[in-house]
């Protein structure tokens, strides 16, 4: 057993904040504030960012028994993770005063999450990863029924954990399966395994790689697995639904694409045309029913499983083109998603949550900040240039066309032009329409300000230059190994 | 051609952005100063845009003012500009307009900051689709030009506004984005066949692909820009747009906007895909010629004046594409020089209508009549631009119908008689508008309360006037200029030239004193 820390360092960083943060908890009294929570929290995020910053070598290390590993892959998801916390607490700041959350078990559990994730992406044993997911999963439960006043969070909360139980038992099934086969629950070797006998595979160790697909289409809500997104995503506060949407599916692509993109490459021609049918069914019934929807919030929901359509599609394009496509997309997502969750989650008050389109009627002219920031994240999730989305999307098709896969690029388009609709109602409020609800609370939330602003210039700067951070995409993909 | 940095078109490109940025510090109450700030900065824009055009050389036809900067580096993405004597003018049009319509916002009074700053972003949208020579870079500009009409539209316009901004975003948005799909598929290609990865236009021209695929990504290009000619069939969310558009909306859209579908197939779209280019022709002249008759015979019928000139749009830039189509010196030369005509005169009767608006707040053609008796400034302007508009000889119009007519002929004659037809009827429908509008009585008492054109509006109007006098009578300037970059983009088209008649003849012909030739 190697003992080398240096692949968990930013996962022990969030996890010592964590309990940094419950532990201080202990000694604030219930009324006192406690935004001082959040600070210990952004402070450990910010010294786990500089970890991996400093990490940031292209060094490739692996540590106890080959099952964790350090290279450029995982930190580059890790940052991801770190950015979707930041953003969260930063935009639920003032939310969970307003709703009565307890704070601090609220930034400590989304700390616990974001250990669950990083450790997911630098996971290289299917032991390993499950424990990871758990960490993640069980966190993201009880954040889900964290606001005990709501009836729909508590609802939500449970649907999600039997969903997610559900998933999980699909995981562990296709994990026990391939360890039946291959005699090794190690990715390393699993690989090996795989590319040494590629004609001799019993038909059990296919099965087992099918149950971690639908396992992992769970995780990421691809329609025929998607029915519990809605719910979930309605029902949890609004920064934990942010943070479900970019996080948790950042975290559930990072270990699709070590595990089942890479690593069980050689599958690839077995499950290429299921996962076709999976992907268009996802962008199309996403996009589809977020048209129908009259609440933001469930819009974005459903939108979220049209993203994951657009997310699947570098996944059936395969190793050599997709990496760069899925990673580059889901590091713009992040950004133009967190910064629509953060605009929505400012926008809730005490007594009512303000998540319907009449909601955002006329806020262009009474925030105007606010609404400009929303429509910029809209455009981007739309897929107009100069922004994240686009560049995003470009690649995600580019890497569809070039590895022959131009139907996908084509239904693609046609989705982005389904997605136009909806996307376009919300500006259609803000600046068109008249009336609305008017804000009070909104001045008192500067935090979430900066989150949008972060947010904002993610999608700007990814849209007009984004050369730096495809290269870097790149180079994250192709240092799995 | 090497990294040679950024240039004089980049700050073309730069200056209404920059202006737009600074409006955006201005407090919004200071509405005389955002306008200021704005005029300043289109107007700024139009100057800069004729030292650009002093300092370009006539007799060129390759591309002038290149700049080339690596944006994507590793994916074959740069920045190039570039201008030849076709988008020249087509951007000299675009820098004069946008000063003009700002010009005549004067009465918007509603959330006037921001109208101005989408006049700007929307002008640098079209002034950089007109120069962009990378696909990548030309499609950016493409969509960038949507989201500005897109509010301006739905912000500002009509009673229908949100229908027809969001028609016109979804209309235009279903063609490009099936070209962005074949602008990849394109770059994919050239990349297989060459090993570059590049989006390079200049490059991509030099591909020859088999006749199957260049037939779906002409297909897939075509349709963007029929789309935004737009060519019968896909004409439906043109009079939807301009009738709600607020006036300098409907002056860009029609002014400029347009012209970009049809500079898209004369770039684009033709020279890419010479093949199946010359393959769909038929299809596409039959599709011109419907459009022009059918434009006219809808206008014909229309009782708003400004659907009326919408309507005539179609039936006009289905002249365009007609030239276009022939794909020789005269029919492409006098598209393009139709495309400025079009540009001023269709602009022009946007304003003018947009003026009557200001001043009755109706449009119905019913609503008038006498008004000659009460405005003669502003009927004598309506006069003009009408027979501008329909092609009187000694008008600009007249050039640019003349030599598509010519051009066509050679090619299909058959269809060019047809669309002849249609000089007639954009005769009849502009003049028995005009009739019914100014002559009459002048019955309804609310029209004896106008009043005539205030120095503002013929300051706006003087301008676009001379110019449709000017290029009535000297089209030789323009024509010369266009002559290299039209004969280089047909050379590219036509590997082997067809033979035609001498261009110099036919064009001293049209000085303006032409016979009648039956109009």
């Amino acid at each position: 057993m190697d003992v080398n820390l240096a692949p968990l360092l930013p996962a022990i960083q969030v996890l010592v904040t964590a309990l940094v943060v419950v532990g201080r908890d202990l000694f604030i009294d219930e009324d006192e504030p406690k935004g001082v929570l959040a600070f210990y929290s952004l402070v450990g995020l910010g010294l786990a960012a500089a970890e991996v910053a400093v990490l940031l070598t292209g060094r490739q290390e692996s540590a106890f028994g080959d099952s964790i590993v350090l290279d450029n892959f995982a930190l580059f998801f890790t940052l991801i993770f770190l950015l979707a916390a930041a953003l969260t607490i930063l935009s639920s700041i003032h939310y969970v005063r307003q709703t009565r959350i307890h704070e601090g078990e609220f930034y400590a559990l989304i700390l616990f999450a974001t250990v669950g994730m990083i450790v997911m992406a630098a996971a290289n044993d299917l032991m390993v990863f499950f424990l990871a997911l758990e960490t993640m999963s069980i966190a993201v439960y009880v954040l889900t029924g964290m606001w005990r006043a709501s009836g729909r969070a508590s609802e939500a909360s449970m649907k999600y954990f039997l969903m997610g139980a559900f998933a999980t038992g699909f995981l562990l099934y296709g994990i026990a399966l391939i360890y039946g086969a291959t005699g090794s629950t190690n990715l390393n070797q699993i690989a090996a395994y795989l590319l040494d006998q590629p004609s001799e595979w019993p038909l059990y160790l296919i099965g087992g790689g099918f149950l971690l697909l639908i396992g992992f289409a769970f995780k990421v809500g691809a329609v025929p697995f998607h029915f519990w997104v809605p719910d979930v995503y309605d029902g949890a506060p609004t920064p934990v639904t942010g943070f479900m949407s970019v996080a948790v599916k950042a975290a559930a692509f990072a270990a699709w694409a070590r595990i089942l993109l890479y690593k069980f490459s050689p599958f690839e021609s077995d499950w290429a045309f299921p996962l076709w049918i999976i992907t268009i069914a996802t962008m199309t019934l996403g996009n589809l029913l977020a048209i129908t929807q009259t609440s933001v919030k469930r819009m974005l929901a459903y939108s979220s499983i049209a993203h994951a359509g657009y997310l699947l599609i570098p996944i059936v394009v395969g190793v050599e083109w997709g990496g760069m496509a899925l990673l580059f997309y889901l590091l713009t997502y992040s950004f133009m998603t967190l910064g629509a969750f953060a605009v929505l989650t400012s926008l809730s008050e005490e007594d009512e949550p303000r998540e319907s389109y009449s909601d955002f009627a006329g806020l262009g002219f009474k925030r105007p900040f606010l609404a400009l920031a929303m429509s910029l994240f809209m455009l981007s999730l739309a897929g107009f240039p100069p922004l994240a989305g686009f560049t995003g999307k470009f690649y995600v098709f580019r890497s569809a066309v070039l590895a022959g896969y131009l139907n996908l690029a084509i239904i693609g388009v046609l989705n982005s032009l389904l997605s136009v609709i909806y996307y376009l109602r919300v500006i259609v409020a803000m600046y068109m329409e008249e009336g609305g609800a008017e804000g009070k609370s909104i001045r008192q939330a500067p935090f979430v300000y900066l989150a949008v602003t972060i947010a904002v210039i993610g999608t700007v700067y990814l849209g007009i230059l984004p050369g730096s951070a495809l290269n870097w995409s790149r180079l994250a993909f192709f240092s799995l190994e | 051609m090497t990294a040679t940095g950024f240039g004089d078109l980049t700050l073309l490109l730069a200056i209404p952005v920059l202006g737009a940025a600074l409006l955006l510090f201005l407090p919004r109450r200071w509405s005389a100063a955002l306008f200021s700030l704005a005029l300043c900065a289109s107007a700024g824009d139009f100057f800069w845009s004729l030292r650009i055009f002093n300092l370009f050389d006539a007799g060129n036809g390759d591309m002038q003012f290149v700049e080339r900067v690596a944006w994507m580096p590793n994916f074959g993405i740069q920045y190039i500009l570039g201008i030849d004597g076709i988008s020249l003018f087509l951007v000299l049009l675009t820098t004069l307009l946008m000063p003009l319509a700002i010009l005549a916002s004067w009465p918007v009074k509603d959330r006037v900051k921001e109208y101005l700053i989408f006049m700007l972003l929307l002008e640098t949208g079209m002034l950089g689709a007109f120069v962009a020579l990378d696909l990548f870079l030309f499609y950016v500009f493409w969509e960038v030009m949507l989201v500005p009409m897109y509010f301006l539209i739905g912000v500002w316009g009509g009673a229908r506004r949100i229908y027809a901004a969001l028609k016109f975003v979804i209309y235009t948005m279903a063609g490009s984005l099936l070209m962005l799909v074949a602008i990849i598929y394109l770059a994919t290609r050239h990349a297989q066949l060459t090993q570059v990865f590049t989006f390079d236009l200049l490059e991509l021209y030099g591909l020859t692909l088999p006749f199957d695929q260049q037939s779906w990504l002409f297909l897939a290009f075509a349709l963007s820009f029929a789309i935004k000619v737009p060519l019968f069939p896909f004409h439906t969310w043109l009079p939807d747009a301009h009738v709600e558009a607020p006036t300098a909306g409907s002056v860009i859209l029609a002014g400029v906007l347009l012209k970009l579908g049809t500079y898209g197939f004369l770039r684009f779209a033709i020279p890419l895909f010479p093949d199946a280019a010359q393959a769909a022709l038929p299809s596409l002249i039959a599709l011109a010629v419907i459009g022009i008759v059918y434009g006219a015979v809808v206008a014909m019928m229309q009782s708003d004046i400004k659907k009326l000139v919408a309507y005539s749009s179609v039936s006009h830039l289905g002249f365009v594409m007609l030239g276009l189509c022939s794909l020789n010196l005269q029919g492409v030369q006098g598209a393009i020089y139709q495309m400025l005509n079009h540009g001023l005169s269709t602009g022009a009767l946007f304003l003018l209508v947009g003026m009557l608006y200001d001043r009755r707040h109706t449009r119905m053609i019913d609503d008038f009549g006498g008004l000659w008796q009460q405005i003669p400034v502003f009927s004598s302007m309506l006069l003009f631009v009408t027979f501008a508009s329909i092609g009187l000889p000694g008008l600009n119009g007249f050039v640019g119908e003349f030599l598509i007519l010519l051009g066509a002929f050679a090619v299909a004659p058959g269809w060019t008689a047809v669309a002849a037809t249609g000089v007639i009827l954009g005769a009849i429908y502009m003049l028995w508008m005009f009739r019914r509008v100014i002559f009459g009585p002048l019955s309804n008492p609310e029209n004896q309360r106008l009043t005539d054109l205030s120095g503002r509006e013929l300051t706006i109007l003087a301008p676009i006037v001379l110019l449709i006098l000017y290029m009535g009578v000297f089209p030789q300037p323009f024509l010369s200029r266009m002559q290299p970059a039209v004969e280089l983009t047909l050379k590219r088209i036509l590997t082997v030239p067809p033979a035609l008649p001498a261009p110099s003849a036919a064009e001293e012909n049209l000085s303006g004193e032409q016979p009648d030739d039956g109009r």
